[in-house]
């Protein structure tokens, strides 16, 4: 005889007619374990999905400040994956951490904000990309620099193309203006979000 | 290592079915909660090669167990109305009497039980998790079952 099917309505009497809580009780019961991670030190990374011009963008913060912002193109399953692994896998969604660096961005996409006042964590870059980019915090709003200009700065004037790449691997974008390095020649140059969305910030600031 | 985000998307259905199986809605979101955190105080030690669904049951119905005692020592303003069984067609969501004569299997048939038939997990992984070949969890998930209805069709007024 089967059992499993004589015995599925004693089961079902078990755990209620819908076998399970509605998909409303999961997200609540997960927002509120976000609250209590964080309220037990247990959170290690943070995030939410912001709105934006540019598309759906992740916003990751750690204990230490911002860590990553992150384009709809990077595959955010990806992104967290990522972070996962080179942080800690100890990561859930959570507002409450992520609220300042959110309006902030909806500001700056609004033409209200010419600068972001977070802590940032750096943790992702090293080396001379590192070095990049604490210099490109420097590039003020509505102005750019060229690759050269920056590999100058960073102390090493033959390193464009390495400043290219610390550009285009930048964890913080938006925030950390990677956005004011253009070309030589006056060209926009690439942009990981795409060179339209450059175009885009860069006519935003000259605007505003 | 998945970040433990995905891991609550895919196992929080089950999770709370495994403490709804021994408590009331509010106490199951409790212990659920319970779970979650304890597991994520561990998960960055799990083993690679960890059976995470059968982990956080694991954890889900030894929380749920810690609530029910927490609820037997907290004092109620009355008795359950056991005695005075509702006369309406209208069942609760989960049985009362069906909960109890759960609660009062053996052990082993209790978490072959929830394991198997709420969880979902194979009667391996049963066997895995309560130390019994996969014939003995088959077994005892059986006898679980069997003894279940005897107590549950004594019990109810039908």
């Amino acid at each position: 005889m089967n059992t499993d099917d004589r015995d599925l309505p004693l089961i079902k009497g078990l755990v209620g007619g819908p076998l399970g809580p509605s998909t409303a009780d999961v997200d609540r019961l997960r927002a509120r374990l976000a609250e209590r991670a964080d309220a037990e030190g247990l959170l290690d990374v943070a995030y939410r999905i912001v709105d934006s011009p540019f598309g759906a963008l992740l916003v990751a913060t750690t204990t230490d400040g911002l860590v990553r912002v992150a384009f709809e193109r990077e595959v955010h399953d990806t992104v967290l994956a990522n972070l996962a692994s080179k942080i800690s896998p100890r990561i859930l969604p959570s507002d409450r951490r992520t609220d300042d660096i959110a309006s902030q961005l909806d500001e700056y996409f609004a033409g209200n904000r010419r600068s972001f006042d977070v802590p940032l964590d750096l943790r992702l870059v090293v080396g001379f990309r590192r070095t990049v980019l604490c210099h490109l915090r420097e590039i003020a709003y509505g102005t750019t620099e060229s690759y050269v200009t920056v590999a100058t700065a960073a102390g090493n004037p033959k390193a464009m193309r390495a400043v290219g790449s610390a550009c285009s691997h930048n964890p913080i974008p938006f925030v950390i203006p990677c956005h004011r390095v253009v070309r030589s020649d006056g060209s926009i140059g690439q942009y990981l979000g795409g060179p339209e969305v450059k175009a885009a910030l860069l006519a935003l600031e000259a605007a505003t | 290592m998945k970040p433990f985000d995905q891991v609550v998307a895919e196992h929080g259905v089950i999770v709370w079915q495994v403490c709804r199986a021994v408590l009331d809605p509010a106490d199951a979101d409790d212990a659920w909660s319970e779970t979650f955190l304890a597991a994520m105080r561990g998960y960055p030690n799990l083993r690679p090669d960890s059976n995470v669904r059968a982990w956080l049951v694991t954890i889900a119905h030894s929380k749920a167990i810690d609530q029910t005692r927490r609820i037997d020592r907290a004092p109620r303003p009355m008795e359950r109305a056991a005695e005075t069984p509702s006369t309406d067609g209208n069942p609760e969501p989960v049985d009362e009497d069906l909960r109890a004569a759960l609660e009062k299997l053996p052990p082993k048939q209790r978490q072959a039980v929830i394991y198997h038939h709420i969880a979902g997990l194979s009667y391996a992984e049963v066997g895995a998790l309560i130390d019994s070949s996969e014939a003995a969890a088959r077994r005892s998930s059986a006898d679980g079952i069997a003894n279940l209805r005897r107590s549950y069709v004594r019990g109810t007024k039908r």
